[in-house]
């Protein structure tokens, strides 16, 4: 349903500090895959769900959604279809309105916007119900600012408000690292409640190796701007987390030792085993 | 101050109110520093003082003013948008732009309106003494403006203008392509200037090139002066309005008592109100860092 054909991004290009953030990734998502998405700094992971999302061109490569190529299309006119949370709790959300204008405006994603009223009475009950979901009282503070809220609390509003309007792919860019351990938690039950009721076809980038082995149905790992590992079904369900640190290992082997960009964080076995070690 | 003066400064506040309202959006809406009104304040001046002048009706030549600052300020909002010029600079090259376009349109820098018909005819018409007149009809006209702009704002197009200025990258993600909202908000803002310039003209019977040096430091004054006076941020749209329209009067009575002012030898002239407009600008935007610092010092 969704594929990326060759997909290529180099960052100051021509440069003595050009970066390859993406090599030639090639990826078919199907219908309802659920992806989690891991690898060191610097993999190409973000890059990846930034291309899918529009925020830059890819330099070479298409991006091909239900048989329409999308690869041109701008950020702006790609949200109809895509739902999007982001790392960083407050990215998601304006914390200058209040609740339910901040839901109005997500009830609206990839519509028009005349001159209408912003919020419509007859969606108070509609938001009313998706906050009560998330059982932390929300539902009686529509008219509060978001400001108001704690970082847990806008990023399960940015969860529900990525979803309000089902989008045909949904990204999620480390969208629980910002978070406290148990916030965290709470978010991760969130995404996955949401992707099963919505059967959502969703990406997920993560850093911690036990949460993208226990979540979705396919395991994708990236090194180098390269898809290096693409496992699913009964295979990933059998994934331990020594065993991905294994084959890690084994993959990345062929690479030599040192790589010449030992210096540039595009490098390192070590950084990324502790950090998915500690993760 | 006399009954007179203090009559005056309300009804230049008033005039000078939709200026605010445009500074409003586009310093405290889209966080984008706008000097275009420096131009957009004399070419809605220059505009409705021709068009008064070929025997327009005086009420019309505000809908020409009102489109000629929409020009304006759509220009700003692509010079930074489309081509990537950076806000502020973008707002001074269409500001110096005008300054050209301005003495194109009078063809001389400035044009006398004295005699000719002005919107305050209509309510003096009615039998209403002229100091009265001008604060009610201008006070009615800033009120329906701002009325208006809230309005604007609580529509769909109006809450995602609101949302670029505030998180872009969450609006844009939700579709909305914050190019037009920036360039539809600068336009309008500029729109609302370009009205409040052709009101100071007729008020003043006369338009000048160089009427709108320093009006977006006044802008910015008086925002910052109606938010210290009615408070900012919980009480909503409605209340930022109030504040902006408040403050607008706020600036243009201290002007008047600053003018009384005499300390020993030394007077104020207006060639001084710009050090001291400046002055308050400086105060109020670094207030709250001063504040804080000396609260931190305590503890």
């Amino acid at each position: 349903m969704l594929t990326l054909t060759g997909i290529a991004k180099t960052f100051h290009t021509g440069g003595a500090d050009a970066v390859t953030a993406l090599d030639g990734v090639s990826l078919n998502v199907e219908k309802g895959d659920f992806i989690t998405l891991i690898g060191s700094n610097g993999a190409g992971k973000s890059t990846l769900l930034n291309c899918l999302a529009g925020v830059f061109p890819p330099d070479a490569g298409t991006i091909v959604l239900d048989g329409t190529d999308i690869t041109a299309l701008p950020e702006y006119a790609r949200a109809g279809f895509l739902g999007r949370v982001f790392q960083d709790p407050l990215q998601g959300t304006c914390a200058s309105l209040s609740i339910e204008q901040n839901m109005a405006l997500a009830a609206l994603r990839g519509k028009r916007r005349g001159l209408s009223r912003g919020v419509d009475p007859r969606d108070r009950d509609r938001f009313r119900q998706a906050l009560a979901s998330l059982s932390l009282g929300l539902e009686d503070r529509l008219n509060a600012r978001v400001r108001l809220l704690s970082g847990g609390q806008r990023q399960a509003l940015t969860m529900l408000m990525a979803t309000l309007v089902r989008p045909e792919v949904l990204l999620l860019d480390e969208h629980t690292a910002a978070l406290d351990p148990k916030t965290a938690t709470h978010i991760l039950e969130l995404t996955a409640r949401l992707v099963e009721t919505q059967r959502l076809t969703t990406l997920m980038v993560t850093h911690n190796m036990n949460q993208a082995i226990r979540l979705g149905n396919r395991l994708i790992m990236m090194h180098r701007g390269r898809i290096i590992l693409d496992v699913a079904g009964r295979e990933k369900q059998n994934l331990t987390v020594e065993a991905l640190l294994r084959r890690f290992a084994a993959l990345r082997a062929p690479d030599g030792p040192n790589g010449p960009d030992g210096q540039d964080g595009l490098d390192g076995a070590d950084d990324m085993t502790d950090k998915m070690l500690l993760a | 101050m006399t009954y007179y003066a203090f009559i005056g400064a309300v009804e230049q506040g008033f005039v000078y109110g939709l200026m605010v309202l445009g500074v409003y959006l586009t310093f405290r809406v889209l966080d984008f520093p706008d000097l275009t009104v420096d131009g957009s304040l004399p070419l809605g001046a220059a505009v409705s003082a021709v068009a008064v002048s070929a025997g327009v009706d005086p009420y019309l030549s505000l809908l020409f003013a009102f489109a000629a600052g929409f020009a304006a300020g759509t220009v700003t909002g692509i010079l930074n948008t489309k081509l990537g010029i950076l806000h502020l600079l973008a707002s001074i090259l269409t500001m110096i732009a005008l300054y050209s376009v301005i003495i194109r349109i009078m063809g001389r820098p400035n044009l006398t309106l004295l005699g000719k018909p002005t919107v305050l005819d209509a309510v003096t018409g009615l039998g209403l003494a002229p100091h009265a007149a001008g604060p009610l009809l201008y006070g009615v006209l800033a009120v329906a403006a701002g009325w208006a702009l809230v309005w604007y704002l609580s529509t769909r197009f109006g809450q995602a203008t609101l949302a670029t200025g505030d998180n872009p990258r969450m609006i844009t993600a939700l579709g909305v392509n914050t190019h037009t909202t920036i360039i539809l908000g600068v336009g309008l803002a500029n729109a609302l200037t370009a009205v409040s310039g052709a009101l100071v003209a007729q008020n003043q019977g006369a338009a000048d090139v160089n009427m709108g040096v320093g009006t977006i430091v006044a802008g910015l004054a008086s925002v910052i002066i109606g938010e210290t006076l009615v408070g900012k941020g919980q009480g909503g749209l409605g209340r930022a309005v109030v504040a902006a329209l408040a403050g607008s009067v706020a600036y243009r009575l201290a002007i008047a008592v600053a003018l009384d002012l005499r300390i020993g030898e030394l007077s104020v002239t207006p060639s001084d109100l710009n050090l001291i407009t400046a002055l308050v600008v400086v105060l109020a935007l670094t207030a709250p860092t001063v504040r804080a610092k000396i609260a931190g010092r305590r503890c």
